[in-house]
């Protein structure tokens, strides 16, 4: 019985370091990750063919609003690569001597009402959002989804009277899906890859248009694997991936 | 001991461990001092988004501390007195929020209670009134996670009691609800407090179920935490004033409990 037991862990530990060694089989130390939220699915997708692709690497993920992201990196957390929902937050890591070499744009996105299946409350552009008893949503202020929000909102003329000021896209996104909201402003991206959530476009000349930066920080402690990963995402295959997710093409 | 008052030996590695332990407590503290703007503190807390999250959080923390002691006193009473079939199962249930991840608390709570939930739904239909994004929804997530703090702290003292007193009064001529009012209550009164005093400290500090459940609006569901959590990503030295300010309340509230309540328990 002991003997089994010892056996199945010899198994297991064989099978932790499989995936971890390189060609000459040092052990791999692993990219990690962080990523806005909005990049949540693509970016899901994204390291499943990269780790496909680059024998041995392997990436943790770590997805949140970009400004979340942004403070934990300032405040010194181990991460490798930093793929951001505005350029403001990546400025802020440029100011501060945090990343390595110069940032580049790897996907555009621009914004859409997110509004319940079936759009119960009739909501047709950025001016019912001023509408009287409805249950609106906004992403909360230095979140870029928030930022972009406000300025489509000043392009458009329109002050919205906010219901919630959510920590980041996907939160709002749940919030809209469920029904208790009956607006709120998020990425086209994230309209088209969510359940329970239809797109209201926002027209051209109110819409703001989002540029990713993506970077490799400069106190990563595995710069050759976050170069990699970076070199991917770039690539013609991880761009495939990421306009499959609604995003545009830098 | 002979020798009179001989200076207890310390044990290092009690002593060392022990040191350790209150590290983990200390050390962020100390962080968050070291942080704090002392010099703009006055005028980052006379902000308008300080005091309406102040003023929110003490609304809803003393509201779900009043729904506490109206709806958790007499279940605590019921777990304890009475003998049902599933009782343990029960208690299990109102233990639960304890060990729950808040956020799952918010999310079960938007799916009973939110504008398409189970009973949401019928709710508004007969009175207009949508919980998720108001003050009651803050209520409401606050409720359902500091309520058990009461109801084990209640039940606990109502078993420890020594049932003769309730006996006797029974036996000349008080009916139960005057022995509830003028023998139990007072009896169990140490207790209650340091419940009542303990579910508001929980509530305070409600995250979770909070910007789940009711969202997160200045003057409307922003609480402190709230308040703190935003600011930190835009803010940081108001997030560090009202991380001080919440430090300070439940230190304060915390110790006057050590005074007042917990020598009685």
């Amino acid at each position: 019985m002991r003997a089994r037991a010892a056996g199945w862990l010899v198994l297991v530990l064989m099978g932790a370091c499989d995936g971890a060694t390189d060609a000459e089989g040092r052990p791999l130390a692993a990219v990690r990750v962080s990523a806005a939220a909005s990049l949540t699915d693509a970016f899901g997708e994204l390291v499943t063919a990269f780790e496909r692709a680059t024998p041995g690497a392997f990436v943790v993920l770590n997805l949140a609003g970009s400004s979340a992201l942004r403070e934990q990196i300032l405040a010194g957390a181990p991460v490798d690569v930093f793929a951001s929902a505005s350029s403001a937050n990546m400025q802020r890591l440029v100011e501060a001597g945090k990343v390595s070499g110069e940032p580049g744009s790897f996907v555009r996105n621009r914004l859409q009402i997110a509004v319940p299946s079936g759009n119960p409350a009739e909501v047709t552009g950025l001016a019912d959002l001023a509408r009287e008893g409805l249950l609106i949503g906004l992403c909360a202020e230095g979140v870029p989804c928030g930022d972009f929000a406000r300025q489509a909102l000043e392009r458009a003329g329109v002050t919205p009277s906010p219901d919630t000021y959510e920590p980041n896209v996907r939160a709002l996104l749940t919030k809209v899906a469920a029904g208790e909201l009956d607006a709120g402003i998020v990425y086209a991206s994230e309209v088209g890859s969510s359940d329970g959530v239809d797109g209201v476009t926002i027209p051209e000349q109110h819409n703001v248009v989002a540029a990713y930066p993506i970077a490799v920080l400069a106190d990563a402690p595995n710069s050759e694997g976050a170069a990699s990963f970076v070199a991917y995402v770039l690539s013609d295959a991880g761009r495939a991936i990421l306009l499959r997710h609604g995003f545009a093409a830098p | 001991m002979s020798g009179g008052r001989r200076v207890q030996r310390i044990p290092a590695v009690l002593l060392g461990l022990g040191v350790l332990g209150l590290a983990v407590f200390v050390l962020p503290l100390i962080g968050l001092l070291a942080r704090t703007p002392w010099r703009e503190l006055p005028s980052l807390l006379g902000a308008g988004v300080v005091s309406d999250a102040i003023g929110l959080s003490l609304v809803a923390s003393l509201g779900a501390t009043a729904v506490s002691a109206v709806l958790g006193v007499p279940l605590a009473w019921l777990l304890a007195r009475v003998e049902f079939p599933g009782r343990a199962l029960v208690r299990g249930l109102v233990l639960l929020p304890l060990v729950l991840p808040p956020v799952v608390g918010g999310a079960a709570l938007l799916f009973a209670l939110g504008r398409r939930g189970l009973f949401g739904a019928p709710l508004e239909q007969a009175t207009g009134l949508v919980l998720p994004f108001s003050t009651w929804g803050v209520v409401v997530a606050t409720t359902f996670v500091a309520m058990p703090f009461l109801v084990i702290t209640v039940e606990a003292a109502l078993r420890s009691l020594d049932p003769r007193f309730e006996a006797a009064a029974a036996s000349l001529g008080a009916g139960p609800w005057t022995v509830l009012r003028r023998v139990t209550l007072p009896l169990i009164a140490p207790a209650l407090a340091s419940g009542l005093a303990l579910t508001w400290a929980r509530a305070l500090g409600e995250f979770g179920a909070t910007i789940t459940f009711a969202g997160n609006l200045p003057g409307r569901t922003q609480t402190l935490p709230l308040a703190v959590y935003v600011a930190l990503e835009s803010d940081r030295d108001t997030a560090v004033a009202l991380s001080l300010v919440m430090v300070a309340v439940s230190l304060a509230v915390l110790v006057a409990l050590r005074e007042r309540w917990w020598k009685a328990l």
